[in-house]
């Protein structure tokens, strides 16, 4: 087992390299950068940059250099230092950018992908065991209606009905007297009043998906043999149900916990966009917009690497989980 | 198995053994349908002494995995049971037995009688076995539910189940999973199992029909000796004579739904009296044989949907007698002490209309 995980994150290294290469290569692809972005928007102010300015502009960002440069510059950097690069357009470091979303953007993932499985792994036991009854068709129903309705509409939706209710829309994360305050109880309490729409949001979105793996497979596994000679034992049914059904059932919700984890970093972005989250889906989007390519650049590698530690870890949860695959990779 | 051998057992048929530990009067199983109610079971009727095995064979679909299902409620849900399953056991001693049909599916006297007093050995020990616990576990797991709570006192009898029944290095075996066993051993496991809890009645449901033909023998010999020493009562069902013949003492031979004849097994095996045993014992290949193709049954078994009162195998019978078979249902006949057959040849009805129709 350790043999395996060891030689799984060695692979990692190369897969990750190359990412990151394909990852600037279609960063440069749109035309343009971020100089001419940046005069262009300066043309719409009335300022006018002209092809000098912008050269040196160019010269100064290192964007004059062939794209093989930039990026061995850029991948050197981050292997020696830790450097990331420069966000053109914020004007700092650009793991400083994504050190002050990160926190915040954790909590706000980790929690809706806990709401998600809390909700969505119950309802899709209770489901398989009542099929076809009031409850099943209830939680089907409002499963395709979660998945049906876009989460920004949904999240306009939950924060009007805030906003008649308690005269708050819940926009953001804070209140705003506690926006730079220190971590309080308070602050905490305000956090979490105002996580409750996001996580609703974010978590729906996913739970009906969930709900029909989880109800699916749980057919699948309550008709098989071995569940009759359980039966046959004297077991009493909802040991049957918990001990072999629901135990094999919960194998390929597993196995989707790995691209799970790109989501806990990025965050939903649209609906980010709309409740004015704090978190990193709208830097990245931002960033994307403006050109600014460091920033983008480093977003998008940190996903890619957070994708492949995602299924190495559910890859690792996977074997704990199911002796057959703990097995063949004995052998490997 | 090419040569069908009758083994000599302890003497005397079913009615003269012991008070029966499981009788059956009468039971049937409906599954409702939209076209109607699928009677799969149609009212059979069976006994099994101590220490005995009563074989119930039959083609596919005659109802004979349905009524080792029915006997442990193990039924699927929709289904519908009437009829008596009368089970004495050492708990039911003095105070008359217990009527399995009574019970429902899910009770506790239910799940006290599931691998406890009656347990069941399933076709396939490729599935039957849970991929996800170790063999172990699935073992111990009947034990502590029925003879101990201590679970150091259920390791050991599961490892004195392992290596009764020829699992070796049982230690190192116990902690393993089921995919590290072949099938035969994978059935000996599934043999500790159903025998760790002493029961009086095992129900075989085609217990080697998975396996190949020598490990077949060898589960076989393993079962019968297990039956001498735990003397428990076995039903034993399956569709293969070869295994009939070397197991049961008695045998119940199924069609439709119902038993068309009961017999000791040299007895049947010898003087096979209903058409449809007669087609079977024909069905066995035999080496040395000179004709070139395999005797079969025309036909296949019909669906026991809204069938009216009649023989079920009329359609497929050699002998039939028209106007007769196919016009009332048939009586069971006494022919011999412990030899019943279902079939208007045997009866006075059908000797009558015989008769006429010679005369006419």
């Amino acid at each position: 087992m350790l043999r395996y995980m060891l030689r799984r994150t060695l692979i990692m290294v190369p897969v990750t390299l190359f990412v990151s290469m394909i990852v600037f290569i279609i960063i440069q692809l749109p035309p343009g950068d971020f100089v001419s972005g940046y005069a262009a928007k300066m043309a719409t102010s009335g300022e006018i940059m002209d092809e000098q300015a912008m050269a040196l502009l160019r010269e100064s960002y290192g964007l004059d250099k062939p794209w093989y440069v930039q990026y061995f510059t850029w991948i050197i950097g981050i292997l020696t230092e830790g450097d990331f690069g420069y966000s053109l357009s914020y004007n700092r470091p650009v793991s400083d950018i994504i050190g002050q979303y990160m926190g915040i953007t954790i909590i706000v993932s980790l929690v809706s992908m806990v709401f998600t499985y809390v909700v969505a792994i119950p309802i899709g036991i209770l489901s398989a065991v009542k099929q076809y009854s009031f409850f099943d068709y209830l939680a089907t129903g409002f499963g395709f209606l979660g998945m049906a309705t876009p989460n920004f509409l949904l999240a306009i939706i939950l924060m009007f009905i805030s906003f008649q209710w308690w005269g708050d829309p819940m926009l953001g994360l804070f209140s705003a007297e506690f926006t730079d305050a220190p971590w309080t109880a308070a602050k905490w309490m305000d956090l979490f009043k105002h996580m409750i729409i996001p996580v609703i949001v974010i978590g729906t979105s996913n739970t009906c998906e969930l709900i029909r793996v989880m109800r699916g497979q749980m057919l699948d596994e309550m008709t098989k043999p071995h569940i009759l000679t359980a039966r046959a034992k004297g077991l009493p049914e909802w040991r049957i149900l918990l001990k072999y059904s629901a135990r094999a059932a919960i194998n390929p919700i597993v196995s989707t916990i790995g691209w799970s984890l790109t989501t806990i970093f990025t965050g939903s972005t649209i609906t980010a966009i709309v409740l004015n989250l704090p978190t990193q889906g709208p830097v990245m989007h931002k960033a994307l917009l403006s050109q600014d390519m460091y920033l983008a650049g480093s977003w998008l590698l940190l996903m890619a690497v957070f994708t492949l530690l995602g299924t190495l870890i559910s890859d690792i949860l996977l074997a704990w989980l199911d002796p057959r695959i703990r097995m063949t990779r004995k052998g490997t | 198995m090419g040569e069908l051998k009758v083994e000599e057992k302890t003497a005397g048929g079913l009615t003269s053994s012991a008070a029966p530990v499981v009788e059956v009067n009468g039971l049937r199983v409906g599954f409702r349908t939209q076209a109607g109610v699928v009677q799969a079971v149609d009212g059979i009727d069976m006994k099994i002494g101590p220490g005995r095995t009563l074989a119930l064979v039959g083609e596919s679909g005659c109802g004979k995995s349905v009524t080792g299902k029915a006997l442990l409620a193990l039924q699927p849900k929709h289904a519908e049971v009437t009829g008596e399953i009368l089970l004495s056991t050492a708990d039911t001693k003095g105070k008359g037995r217990l009527d399995l049909v009574k019970l429902k599916p899910d009770s506790k006297e239910m799940r006290a009688v599931r691998g406890g007093s009656v347990s069941m050995i399933f076709q396939e020990p490729m599935t039957a076995l849970s991929p996800l616990h170790t063999v172990g576990d699935q073992i111990m797991e009947n034990v502590l539910l029925h003879r101990t709570r201590n679970r150091k006192e259920a390791k050991r009898i599961a490892l004195d189940m392992m290596k009764r029944v020829g699992i070796g290095n049982a230690e190192q075996r116990l902690d393993q999973y089921p995919h590290e066993f072949s099938g035969g051993m994978r059935q000996r496991v599934m043999i500790a199992m159903a025998l760790s809890c002493n029961p009086t009645l095992l129900i075989a449901d085609e217990p080697t029909t998975a396996l190949d033909v020598t490990i077949q023998a060898q589960v076989l010999e393993l079962m019968r000796k297990l039956q001498r020493e735990l003397g428990m009562a076995t039903l034993f069902i399956t569709h293969d004579l070869g295994v009939v013949a070397e197991t049961a003492d008695d045998v119940a031979v199924m069609y439709l739904g119902r038993i068309v004849e009961t017999a000791p097994v040299r007895e049947l095996f010898s003087n096979p009296k209903h058409p449809y045993t007669k087609g079977l014992m024909k069905s066995i290949p035999r080496i040395g044989s000179q004709t070139g193709r395999l005797a079969s049954i025309e036909g296949t078994v019909p669906l026991p949907l809204n069938r009216p009162p009649m023989c079920g195998f009329y359609e497929r019978c050699p002998e039939r007698i028209e106007g007769v078979c196919n016009a009332m249902d048939v009586p069971e006949t006494q022919i011999g002490p412990d030899h019943r057959v279902r079939c208007f040849l045997y009866n006075d009805e059908g000797s009558k209309a015989k008769e006429a129709k010679m005369h006419g």
